[in-house]
């Protein structure tokens, strides 16, 4: 058995940078703004990159894909520097892709590659979706662990734990199959700098929605983004007395 | 959106915290008995001296007195300990005019204090000085955006203005560790060089008009907004660095640059000081107008951060120097391809071992804090003694090696050994502005130490024809050292100025200057 695997990277604003809406309320500001690989997507392609390592001649292939505009690109040699093996941008320009749209054009991506183990994000910090690995389960038909805090592999069965309220759930399944990573399945490594060097010479396929037959349209229509109303300061009481008397005014007891 | 934790892969700076557990701090006057002792010319603080105060003040919360008065008379380093019995916190420029004039007619010395985070004993009083804190004084009074003049009282905290400043695409010329304590009227007062030196120059060349409180209370104003202005005498520079010795400052105006859209940090391992150097060279001719800092530490200051911040290196092998080198600009796609084209050449050239790049914020954060950390995890063990200075490149390392040297022959130092006062002497600092960090990082402050390396050090430096400070200043540590860097003549130029200025000898002193 060997693993040919898949993840998909997703360019979003830089995690530590604070958003802000537009003028026009239509989304997030993202002129001059500084645009990173999604967090959990780091995540994703350090476990990958951990399953080679620690499992000699297991791995086949890591091959990673954005959709995105033209930019992902950097995001892909990042992905490529950290250890991917190939990519694929799948070049949408500026248009923004649901969930659904980004799983079947992720579902063509897997028949080209013929990938066996998917591993994703469990969401990007821009839309927070959280449906892309789901939708992409249903539509291949394959088994699916969601939110792994821990991956094992043992022979062709994999062992995926997540955290849940009270204690942990390790779901078994055999390849192929789709995992979505959560925050604490691993810390990614840093770039180091021969790599940068080679990931310029490593593949890097462009293709556009028509080259793969999918039709990008939208189902979701956004009328209007706001800021969430700013929070009133709090106040600070004297005495116990003074406390039940402001809570009693705004009938919170 | 998706709020991730701020500490999603590695904990950013751990806060700094002085534990109070400790023993008390001993106090400067009995630690350096044979190096001060107090002058009975000043008058003892009474009664009616405070009462005077509280009428001037007005509010009771910016009177301090007593027991209460300890945070303002220890250091953070905790090397040294002060006996004020009294800080006063005016909230007006012409509350501390009315302060100083008081205190110049009755014979009542004082001392200047910003953020107390000085490293050479500077802010901090020896035996009763009364403490003049600018903490009250801390209101933004305007800005340009169009020349980037900044123009604020001097106790705003220094990451307030450039919190400010960024969120108007603007950004203060000055960055240091301590920006989270230390205020912009004290980083004048003091000269503070930093992190962006090396790209915007001195406060010299940035600060374009001060408000400064004189001994006799006169209120000494040229807050310009003017780039240039030849008319006779640069008075506010006499203030710049001059260390709270011939007046208190009130305000600044300051000329601030754009700030950079796009910043890269990298951080390399190198095989020796001589190969620092040549990468230095050659990132000053390839990164050109981009490059930001270029920073150097040692490998024993690597394994200290480390201990300190609980973390693995993230370069995997061990170098006997690592550089820092961050650039900034207008253009990531421009940057990037310099920087990448800049590090392919130095590995291809073997002068660079191995070396990684930031990929996103965080990491870009975690990588500064590999330098940021190194003065906090240097006093983790118990203490350390801090020389700050200004060498030629060739010499520059040379101090860190001969200082530790000389201690080892004395038996006195062991990275592991908890029996040895001396954990190791270890050297990092601004390449790119001359200007090194010895930091002697010690178990416990002795004196059988510091014999050991005061006057060598300033000797060595002396010799080497350095500066004594680069950035740090003089303060109380430095004060009989002053002759290692100026010459008679010089000294005596300034003393003019302070008597003339100064001439009850109120302003800070016991200090590295007295009338």
């Amino acid at each position: 058995m060997s693993l040919k695997i898949l993840v998909p990277v997703k360019r979003v604003i830089d995690f530590a940078v604070k958003p802000i809406i537009n003028k026009a309320q239509t989304g997030v500001e993202t002129k001059g703004v500084k645009f990173s690989m999604n967090p959990f997507c780091d995540i994703a392609l350090e476990e990958s990159l951990k399953i080679r390592e620690s499992n000699k001649g297991l791995v086949d292939e890591i091959h990673a894909v954005s959709i995105g505009p033209t930019k992902a690109q950097d995001i892909l040699r990042t992905a490529l520097a950290k250890g991917a093996d190939t990519s694929t941008l799948v070049d949408v320009g500026d248009e923004e892709v649901e969930p659904l749209a980004v799983a079947k054009i992720l579902k063509k991506i897997v028949e080209k590659q013929q990938s066996n183990l998917i591993i994703l994000g469990k969401q990007a910090i821009d839309d927070d979706s959280n449906q892309t690995g789901q939708m992409l389960a249903g539509l291949l038909g394959w088994p699916q662990a969601t939110n792994a805090s821990k991956v094992e592999i043992n022979g062709d069965e994999i062992s995926v734990t997540r955290e849940i309220d009270g204690g942990s759930d390790t779901l078994k399944a055999k390849l192929p199959m789709i995992i979505t990573t959560d925050l604490r399945l691993n810390e990614p490594r840093y770039v180091k700098l021969p790599n940068i060097m080679k990931a310029k010479k490593k593949p890097l396929e462009k293709l556009s929605p028509k080259d793969l037959d999918i039709e990008i349209s939208k189902r979701l229509q956004t009328l209007k983004v706001q800021a969430p109303p700013e929070r009133p300061a709090g106040v600070k009481v004297e005495s116990v007395d003074e406390l039940i008397e402001k809570l009693k005014q705004v009938k919170a007891i | 959106m998706f709020k991730l934790p701020k500490n999603l892969f590695r904990p950013l700076r751990p806060v700094f915290r002085p534990t109070r557990l400790y023993s008390s701090v001993p106090l400067t006057a009995e630690t350096y008995k044979d190096k001060v002792s107090i002058n009975d010319k000043f008058k003892k603080l009474n009664d009616s001296d405070i009462e005077f105060f509280k009428g001037i003040l007005k509010d009771e919360s910016g009177l301090i007195t007593g027991d209460d008065c300890l945070g303002y008379n220890e250091d953070w380093m905790r090397k040294y300990r002060g006996q004020s019995q009294l800080v006063l916190k005016p909230r007006t420029t012409e509350q501390v005019s009315m302060i100083l004039k008081y205190c110049n007619a009755n014979n009542l010395p004082v001392v200047p204090q910003g953020g107390n985070t000085g490293l050479v004993g500077g802010s901090n009083p020896i035996f009763d000085e009364i403490i003049i804190s600018v903490a009250n004084l801390n209101n933004i009074r305007s800005f340009d955006p169009v020349s980037g003049i900044f123009k604020c009282d001097a106790g705003v905290i220094l990451e307030t203005a450039d919190n400010y400043l960024a969120d108007n695409g603007y950004i203060f010329p000055l960055d240091l560790g301590a920006k989270g304590s230390c205020h912009v009227g004290g980083v004048v007062a003091t000269n503070a060089g930093g992190l962006r030196l090396l790209r915007y120059g001195s406060l010299h060349g940035t600060v374009l008009g001060l408000e400064a409180v004189l001994p006799d209370g006169t209120i000494y104003n040229s807050m310009n907004s003017l780039r240039k202005d030849n008319t006779g005498f640069d008075l506010k520079q006499l203030f710049i660095g001059s260390e709270g010795s011939i007046g208190i400052i009130t305000g600044v105006s300051i000329l601030c640059p754009i700030r950079s859209s796009s910043v890269n940090v990298a951080l390399l391992g190198v095989s020796s000081y001589e190969m620092v150097q040549k990468v230095f060279i050659e990132s000053k001719k390839e990164l050109g107008e981009i490059l930001s800092a270029f920073e150097f530490m040692d490998l024993n200051s690597q394994k200290l951060v480390g201990q300190y911040l609980k973390l693995d290196h993230p370069l995997e092998d061990e170098y006997p120097f690592y550089v820092l080198i961050e650039t900034s600009g207008s253009n990531k796609d421009h940057d990037d391809e310099k920087l990448e084209t800049f590090l392919a050449n130095q590995m291809e050239a073997e002068l660079v071992n191995d070396g990684i790049i930031a990929q996103d914020e965080s990491q870009l954060r975690n990588l500064w804090s590999w330098r940021e950390s190194i003065p906090e995890a240097s006093t983790m063990n118990g203490g350390v003694y801090k020389y700050d200075v200004s060498l030629p490149l060739d010499d520059l390392y040379s101090l860190v090696e001969a200082s530790s040297e000389r201690l080892r022959g004395e038996g006195l130092v062991d990275f592991e050994d908890g029996s040895k006062p001396v954990v190791e002497a270890i050297g990092y600092g601004h390449l790119g502005d001359g200007n090194l960090h010895l930091n002697v990082c010690v178990r416990e402050y002795s004196k059988s130490v510091e014999s050991v390396l005061e006057p060598f050090i300033y000797q060595w430096i002396q010799e080497h024809k350095g500066s004594i400070s680069a950035e740090h200043g003089l303060g109380f540590q430095k004060k009989n050292y002053v002759g290692y860097t100026k010459n008679d003549i010089e000294i005596k130029l300034m003393k003019e100025i302070k008597h003339h200025y100064d001439p009850h000898g109120i302003m800070n002193p016991y200090k590295y200057i007295t009338a």
